[in-house]
């Protein structure tokens, strides 16, 4: 096992291929994040993004040496064991349970029952206007106030990793910025975290490092500050 | 006179066929699997009642005690091992092997019980009945069958609505793929949602020994009154499976009061007849 005398890796892929049936979507992905920081994933629609996390989280199985949470291969684990170990996901689309209520959405969050600071009364007081509506049913709120509860909903599991499938998409501006600006007290309290991003600018800005996908297969790693805008257009585009 | 007793004993009636639809109702809304051996599993629950109470002698209402848990754990073991694996985004297997497996139960049943009717004898309490005025009886067992069901629409109810277990079955039924995020393993939560469906089950079969005589035969009768009450009532909401019981066994005994063979004809023709006016029932889902 651990045999690299590197820095502490929370999560390590390692030649990852992952299939939907017979249609192969990633070729070969590596790659690895240290305790504490957080990554960005790039790159263009279908690249295979929401893919990496379908897999890290166990909604896709693969061989179990692919993927590895610390020293736990997780690759061939389901979804559920996973959660119960400390991943959890705010999924693309944000997907609430809309027969749950705001809370219910929320108390199911910390189904897994993982102690941590993380409790309903942290996260209403993230974003209080959640605690105003918590009889609500999810789907009555505004796309903004449902991204919210889906990151509450994920923080409420105390997650060791926090894995975010673009959480901006479909959001006005404003909005994008409010839960832009209440990220860092989400992730800045140790948590390692990974970032699927359309919007490159902010992808760079709050992250450590940053991989571009293009059409399956890793097409640029680097650290945050080093990496140019040629360097990523190139890596997201292909030219 | 006799009009407004048949009224009253339909209404207690429903309370049985209601008993027979809410674990129709519980798994079609939780995994959306029909179980077509759902009458054929009270039959088999009736036959166990019948089993444990001549084996300690003790009254078949307190058999319950005995078969609900067995039944649960049956349900259990029966959506692990076997219903699992049928589930998907095709809806054909889970009906293929539902089907299967009633006619395993009929076949086992008729194996090891023949296929002559018994009956439960509830003993004393069978003949008891409070006098209403104006003449009419109201016999104790079947009002106290009614009053248990609905009882048990209520805690089915609150279970799917208030608690822990209930959560889960609604996260899953709506999102399975994101349930398994929150840490819930699906298989072991229709293990759960079909454990509660055979508990409900279980007195629903005691409850139709005790009522009528039943052979290994009588459950696909059963099943199609469940259907029948679910659809009524609307999918998905529970006391519109209680409303739906009780107008099936109203009208099938205006209809048996009228001439008494057209008892289930006229239960039918209820059923149908709600089916083209209002063809999602009665009271379609309300959540909350
Ligand atoms: N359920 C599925 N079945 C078959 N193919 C799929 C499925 N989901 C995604 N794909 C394919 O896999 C590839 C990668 O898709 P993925 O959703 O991972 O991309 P993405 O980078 O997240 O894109 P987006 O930015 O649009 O979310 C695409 O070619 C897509 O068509
Ligand atoms: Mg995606």
């Amino acid at each position: 096992m651990g045999s690299k005398p590197v820095p502490e890796a929370v999560l390590e892929i390692d030649g990852l291929d992952s299939f939907y049936g017979d249609f192969q979507a990633l070729f070969g992905v590596s790659m690895r994040v240290e305790r504490g920081e957080v990554v960005a994933v790039i790159g263009a629609n279908g690249a295979g993004k929401s893919t990496l996390m379908r897999s890290v989280t166990g909604l896709l199985t693969n061989r179990p040496e692919m993927v590895r949470f610390g020293t736990a291969q997780i690759g061939a684990l389901r979804a559920d064991q996973i959660a119960h170990m400390g991943i959890a996901m705010v999924p693309e689309g944000r997907q609430l349970f809309p027969s749950l209520s705001v809370e219910e959405n929320l108390i199911i969050g910390g189904q897994a029952g993982r102690p941590g600071e993380w409790t309903l009364d942290a996260v209403y007081s993230l974003f209080p206007v959640l605690k105003e509506r918590r009889h609500q049913a999810s789907t009555s709120l505004s796309g903004g106030q449902q991204q919210m509860v889906a990151i509450g909903r994920a923080l409420m599991s105390n997650p060791e990793l926090l894995l975010f499938d673009e959480i901006s998409l479909g959001l006005a501006p404003i909005i994008i910025k409010t839960i832009y600006e209440a990220l860092p007290d989400v992730i800045g309290t140790g948590m390692s975290a990974v970032l699927v991003e359309q919007d490159i600018t902010r992808a760079v800005d709050i992250s450590d490092r940053v991989y571009c996908l293009q059409e399956g297969r890793v097409s640029l790693e680097g650290k945050s500050g080093e990496v140019s805008r040629e360097e990523i257009s190139k890596a997201y585009f292909g030219v | 006179m006799d009009w407004v007793n048949a009224i009253i004993q339909g209404i207690l009636l429903g309370g049985l066929y209601a008993l027979f639809a809410a674990g129709l109702s519980l798994i079609f809304g939780v995994m959306r699997l029909v179980n077509i051996a759902h009458g054929d599993l009270i039959v088999l629950a009736a036959f166990l009642g019948l089993t444990v109470t001549t084996a300690l002698g003790i009254n078949p209402l307190l058999s319950i005690a005995i078969v609900a848990p067995v039944m649960g754990l049956i349900g259990y073991v029966l959506q692990r091992v076997v219903l699992n694996r049928t589930l998907g985004d095709d809806i054909l297997p889970p009906l293929l092997v539902t089907f299967g497996l009633s006619v395993i139960i009929q076949n086992g049943l008729l194996e090891l019980y023949s296929a002559d009717p018994q009956k439960m004898s509830a003993g004393a309490i069978e003949t008891a009945s409070v006098a209403l005025p104006g003449g009419l009886n109201l016999g104790i067992l079947p009002l106290l069958m009614f009053v248990t069901a609905v009882l048990i629409i209520g805690a089915l109810q609150w279970i799917f609505y208030r608690s822990a277990w209930g959560r889960a079955f609604r996260a899953t039924s709506d999102n399975q793929d994101i349930a398994q995020l929150m840490g819930l393993n699906k298989s072991h939560v229709f293990g759960l949602a079909m454990a509660l469906s055979l508990v409900v089950v279980a007195v629903a079969g005691i409850f139709l020994g005790v009522r009528t005589s039943f052979d290994p035969s009588a459950g696909p009768g059963r099943l199609i009154f469940g259907f029948e009450a679910v659809i009524i009532g609307g999918l998905g909401n529970l006391w519109g499976t209680l409303a739906g019981g009780i107008i099936l066994g109203v009208s099938q005994n205006i209809g048996a009061q009228i001439n008494p063979g057209w008892q289930l004809l006229a239960g039918h023709i209820a059923f149908l007849v709600i089916l083209a006016v209002r063809p999602r029932g009665l009271f379609p889902r309300i959540d909350g």
